[in-house]
């Protein structure tokens, strides 16, 4: 690990104004602290932005909520409010990770997390996205890569958060040197073609200032399922949110997200276009969580996630007709 | 063949014979004799033999050196030895204050880090230093010429000279550097400049065997045998990177003719099986602080063996034995790997001896899975035959598996020894290939055995139509291994058991039932000091080192016991070669091999103490009997209790009584003391440890995630000492054999030969949510073999968990995994597999 400078801002301004040269955003420091072990950064300064007043705040306003990016999975995974109205943002939170991590980890550190590709994370392997010719997994050890859009970078991406809130149509905030943008979560995050180098379009002297999820309609009940190969400490193979907007048993309207899939948060179209107007029940759920997977172009070594998504997808559109 | 002769004996003498009566005057009072007479003096005693609660409880006579302690009754007359007692360092450990190795901190101590090869296989045409030796903080850089660990050519000539030790696997240990803190030295190692010249590589044991594969060594190569069981034989053909297969049998050769066993066989069953490397993954790394100074060497080292950790260093730094001195006073966990002063402690030693300054060196995580040690991976084909009734006629078990550039990727333990038959042959073969070398892990070859051998059985058991225990009632011989299937069995509720994949839904729930073999080994480098000091405290020292297994508590229980005393009254020091050697701890010999020591050392300091005592209040030694705390005088000796010796009967009564401690006032010098060796097993005919464990899994057929919910686990390791610490071990062999069964996996990358997951994030351990109910039952099993009668439990504790989980996961789906880690995307293929050949509900 380099030796660098450590700065306390106060306010969001401050944080902006310190954010030049090397430097980079330390929130919860989970993920940062990882990379900085692993000599894949080697920043001049960390700015701690973790006791900026304000940005720990989870509110619900006429348009919705409003989730601070300090607020740690652990509240968010306890918060009344979101338990009950955002229950999958609850459970995606509460099932990340480790209590420890939980406790520290913070929702904007989460959606701006870097990849666990085993090979992106050693610093020995120079892949594409470190500036490389290749990516070492599209040939080699990949049973935990992407199913989707891997052709030239097969890393999954790592938020849970993300799943549950693109699922929401969540915005985020962002607010850096020239001021304040709005973006909504899924013109957020990046995808190896659009730039391999990156996860996301946050500029280097941008903060994530706020998290919006719109308000729900009426009857719309959501759920998250991560499914790992254990539960405790772990990341998941697949996980999806479902969130379903219902007449009686029939869905008027259906969002359904897969993280563990493709380099950006994956957004089930095929699946939610068969949901509409059907009734929930076992055919339309497992006819849903089929097209889930249609067009995953899996590598040598990950078939086995098409089904484990697909068994996820389909108990996570069913949980809400049995809730 | 201890309890035949057991059962020779008439029952109801057990107790009677055991009482403290037949000690000869010698033993009693041996300064009086001469020391070859002493040494050779035996004496008859009846001890206690069989299996508590089963009608095989009886005794046996043996003929015991004069000079050791009288019988040790069965646990349940005992006050100390065999109650649940709380680890004495229990607070120590949990409130942060134990120290290990990691902990040490000596003045002007300098800190290490090591250079590993990135390349798998590679020449080193230049190793520059200049930078690194400028680099702030820096005291000193060291090359190394020889790299332990690694198996060695034969014939050196068959390689080209090389100026540096030539890399055979990606983070093999090429130099290294001490300086004032941790991050200078860190940053110091990434300034050495390597030029390597990268050589072909193959990391895949299937690659390696074919013919134009790229060699390890370019002729044939042995690895120096590991203590607790690690290593293969020497002096073995090889062929390419195939080194044998070694063809064996129990104990050594093939047993019988298996063409003519499986001619007569009237039922034969066969698969293959494949086991991945498992790393020994100990929460404490390999780590030392090494301490060279004019007139020695001190080392701190997280280590199983003080002693073979000294011989090494003395060997490789030609130093008397007397001149260095190893000490681990708490250790993170070893699991076989840590025996030696190893590349680690080299590294360290040399970096002192130029700094002039103690160097601390503990391994990243990243280095402990790449260059320290591993379980050999397996792929093993199994053939078993049996007659209709189960009489099982030849086993054959062709094995090969890689040790990186190890050896000792054997199997063949549990189909060698675990069921009688007349025909055995297993032939193991050892693939080398450019992945760091292997190590003795935890029973070494035996869960991988177990996991191919077990599952056969249960096949074999479902072809003939008998229940998998009832067949192993009949085909094994061990009358322990019976009454643990019948407790266990019991305890699980195996009547429940359904047929393969009765279940409807898409979660299918089934049970599974494997056993485990192990083997006593005594360790006769076993030797223990006791004091006694006026002021009643009582100290026992040995070099013997506490890994985890709990000894340090189990020393105090045989002292306490010997002296009536509490268990915490011992003061227990251990783990440092300035104490009466004590023996590595491996192969599970620990507890089986000291605590005749500690007792022997313990009953010689209670006679000299009871002399001086009785003396010092006008009385006889024999009139003085010792227990709560108390040192209880009488007017005859109280032994005699069922009447004195015309036949008269009276209950025995103190006529007063002191405290130890004021009995302890009364010695004629501030301290008395004993130290102790042990004898050879009193009888040395063949033991077997082991147990049977019953797993209950469900199996979720959409996901193929594989969920363990109760495991029960009966043991036998001879007399239990300490139940609290077995049912420990118990569970840790549980968890690491789950862990092993459905999760952990070092993975290499094909193309690179780097390991992916060098962490204990991707290389994944079972964690608090995969813990199942885990029920730990033992049974007290007693052979007259030593002056405690106790034996192991570390090994045997962890071998059948795989198997069992396995065998329940056929019978929950009714489909066989026959590879480990069984992950949901090898689960799912067998389903997948089976549904193709029509064999699954869902």
């Amino acid at each position: 690990m380099n030796r660098f400078e450590w700065t306390d801002a106060a306010t969001v301004h401050e944080a902006i104004s310190q954010l030049n040269g090397r430097a980079v955003v330390k929130a919860g420091g989970v993920d940062l602290l990882d990379r900085l072990k692993e000599g894949l950064e080697a920043p001049q300064r960390l700015v701690n932005i973790r006791n900026i007043r304000g940005l720990d705040r989870i509110e619900e306003g006429k348009d919705g909520l409003r989730i601070g990016p300090l607020v740690t999975l652990a509240r968010l995974s306890e918060d009344k409010l979101v338990l009950e109205r955002y229950t999958a943002l609850a459970q995606a939170a509460g099932r990340a990770a480790t209590p420890q991590i939980r406790n520290m980890a913070t929702a904007g550190g989460n959606l701006l997390q870097r990849p666990r590709c085993w090979y992106f994370r050693q610093e020995e392997f120079h892949c594409r996205r470190k500036g490389g010719e290749r990516c070492f997994a599209l040939d080699g050890e990949n049973q935990y890569h992407a199913i989707f859009d891997n052709q030239l970078c097969a890393i999954v991406h790592p938020s849970a958060l993300a799943v549950p809130l693109m699922a929401f149509g969540a915005r985020v905030v962002l607010t850096g040197s020239k001021g304040a943008r709005e973006v909504e979560l899924e013109r957020f995050f990046v995808t190896p073609e659009q730039d391999i180098m990156r996860e996301n379009i946050i500029a280097p002297d941008e903060l994530i200032t706020e998290i919006k999820v719109p308000r729900l309609q009426p009857a719309t009940r959501s759920f998250y399922i991560k499914q790992g190969e254990k539960e405790s400490f772990d990341w998941p193979v697949a996980d999806v949110c479902a969130v379903l907007q219902t007449k009686g048993n029939v869905c008027l309207k259906a969002s359904i997200v897969l993280g563990a899939a493709a380099p950006v948060p994956w957004r089930a179209s095929k699946a939610e276009a068969s949901l509409a107007g059907k009734v929930i029940n076992e055919q339309s759920a497992r006819e849903a969580a089929r097209l889930s997977m249609e067009g995953a172009t899996p590598l040598a070594q990950n078939r086995y996630k098409l089904a484990v998504f697909e068994a996820i997808v389909r108990r996570a559109i069913l949980r809400q007709a049995s809730s | 063949m201890a309890l035949q002769q057991s059962q020779q004996q008439k029952p109801s003498a057990a107790e009677a014979k055991t009482a403290n009566t037949s000690i000869p005057n010698a033993a009693r009072n041996p300064s009086n004799d001469e020391p070859n007479k002493k040494r050779n003096a035996t004496r008859r005693e009846v001890l206690p033999a069989g299996i508590v609660g089963t009608e095989g409880m009886n005794t046996v006579e043996r003929e015991i050196p004069a000079d050791e302690p009288p019988a040790l009754k069965v646990n349940s007359s005992l006050a100390v030895i065999g109650r649940s007692t709380p680890r004495l360092d229990g607070r120590l450990k949990v409130t942060g204050k134990a120290r290990y190795t990691a902990d040490v901190r000596l003045p002007g101590m300098l800190f290490a880090q090591v250079v590993t090869s990135r390349y798998p296989h590679a020449r080193i045409r230049s190793i520059d230093t200049s930078l690194a030796e400028r680099a702030p903080g820096v005291r000193a850089v060291y090359v190394l010429d020889r790299v332990l660990g690694n198996a060695e050519l034969r014939d050196k000539s068959k390689e080209l000279p090389a100026k540096f030790p030539i890399v055979r696997f990606a983070g093999q240990p090429i130099a290294a550097v001490a300086a004032t803190t941790q991050a200078e030295a860190d940053d110091a190692a990434r300034l050495f400049k390597v030029e390597y010249e990268p050589l072909p590589f193959v990391v895949d044991e299937d690659e390696a065997r074919k013919k134009d594969a790229p060699l390890v060594f370019p002729g044939a190569a042995d690895q120096g045998g590991t203590a607790g069981g690690g290593g293969g034989p020497q002096g073995v053909t090889q062929e390419g990177n195939v080194r044998g297969p070694v063809k064996s049998g129990p104990r050594g050769r093939p047993a019988g003719d298996i063409n003519r066993g499986f001619a007569e066989a009237e039922v034969t069953v066969e698969g293959e099986f494949r086991t991945q490397v498992q790393t020994h993954s100990a929460l404490e790394t390999h780590g030392v602080v090494a301490d060279w100074k004019e007139d020695g060497l001190t080392v701190y080292a997280s280590t199983q063996g003080t002693s073979s950790v000294r011989d090494e260093f003395a060997a490789i730094f030609k130093l008397k034995k007397s001149q260095v001195r190893v000490v681990t006073e708490f250790m993170g966990g070893g699991f076989g790997a840590k025996f030696g002063a190893g590349n680690v402690g080299v590294i360290a030693a040399q970096l002192s001896k130029k700094a002039g300054a103690p160097v601390r060196l503990m391994l990243t995580r990243k280095d402990e899975h790449l260059s320290v040690g591993n379980r050999p991976s397996s792929i093993q084909k199994l053939r078993v035959g049996a007659k209709r009734d189960g009489t099982l006629t030849a086993i054959h078990l062709f094995s090969y598996g890689t040790a990186g550039t190890g050896t000792g990727a054997g199997a063949g333990g549990p189909a060698q020894n675990m069921y009688k038959c007349p025909n055995i042959l297993t032939e193991e073969a050892d693939v080398f290939t450019h992945a760091g070398p292997a190590a003795a892990f935890r029973a070494p070859g035996h869960p991988q055995g177990c996991f191919a051998l077990e599952q056969t059985i249960d096949e074999l058991a479902e072809k003939l139509g008998i229940d998998p225990v009832a067949l192993r009632d009949r085909i094994d011989e061990s009358p322990a291994r019976r009454e643990e299937r019948r407790l266990g069995a019991e305890r699980i509720g195996w009547s429940r058991r359904r047929r393969a994949g009765s279940d409807t839904g898409p979660v299918k729930r089934g049970l599974g039932v494997a056993q485990s073999i192990w083997y006593r080994f005594v360790n006769m480098d076993s030797a223990c000091e006791v004091r006694v000091t006026q002021d009643g405290s009582v100290e026992i020292l040995s070099g013997v080192q506490d890994i985890g297994g709990g000894i340090r508590t189990v020393l105090a229980q045989v002292v306490a016991e010997e002296l009536g005393l509490k268990a915490s009254d011992i003061t227990v020091r251990i783990g440092d070669t300035a104490y009466p050697a004590g023996p590595a701890s491996g192969g599970s010999v620990t507890t089986g091999s000291i605590t005749p020591a500690a007792r022997n050392a313990a009953f010689k300091v209670k006679q000299q103490f009871l002399e001086e005592v009785a003396s010092a209040l006008g009385t006889m030694p024999e009139y003085l009997k010792l227990g709560g705390g108390q040192v209880a005088v009488f007017d005859r000796n109280p032994n005699w209790s069922d009447g004195d010796r015309q036949g008269r009967s009276y209950k025995a009564a103190p006529i007063k009584s002191l405290s130890f401690r004021q009995a302890a006032s009364r010695l004629k010098t501030e301290q008395i003391a004993a130290r102790a060796s042990r004898s050879d097993d009193y009888e040395k005919s063949r033991a077997t440890y082991g147990g049977v464990q019953f797993a209950e899994v469900a199996v979720d057929t959409e996901t193929g995630v594989i969920k363990v919910e109760r495991v029960v686990a009966v043991h036998d390791c001879g007399r239990p000492m300490n139940p609290l610490t077995v049912e420990s071990q118990i569970n840790g062999g549980v968890l690491q054999g789950i862990s092993y069964a459905l999760y952990e996996d070092r993975i290499l990358d094909r193309n690179t030969g780097l390991m992916v997951n060098p962490n204990l994030e991707q290389y994944k351990i079972v964690g608090s949510r995969e813990t199942p109910r885990i029920e730990a039952i033992l049974i007290e099993e007693y052979t007259g073999r030593s002056s405690t009668d106790a034996g192991g439990i570390g090994e045997p504790a962890t071998i059948p968990t795989a198997a069992a989980v396995a065998n329940a996961v056929y019978n929950a789906t009714g489909v066989r995994v026959r590879e480990m880690p069984m992950t949901p995307a090898r689960v799912l293929a067998a389903l997948q597999s089976a549904r193709g050949k029509g064999g699954v509900r869902s």
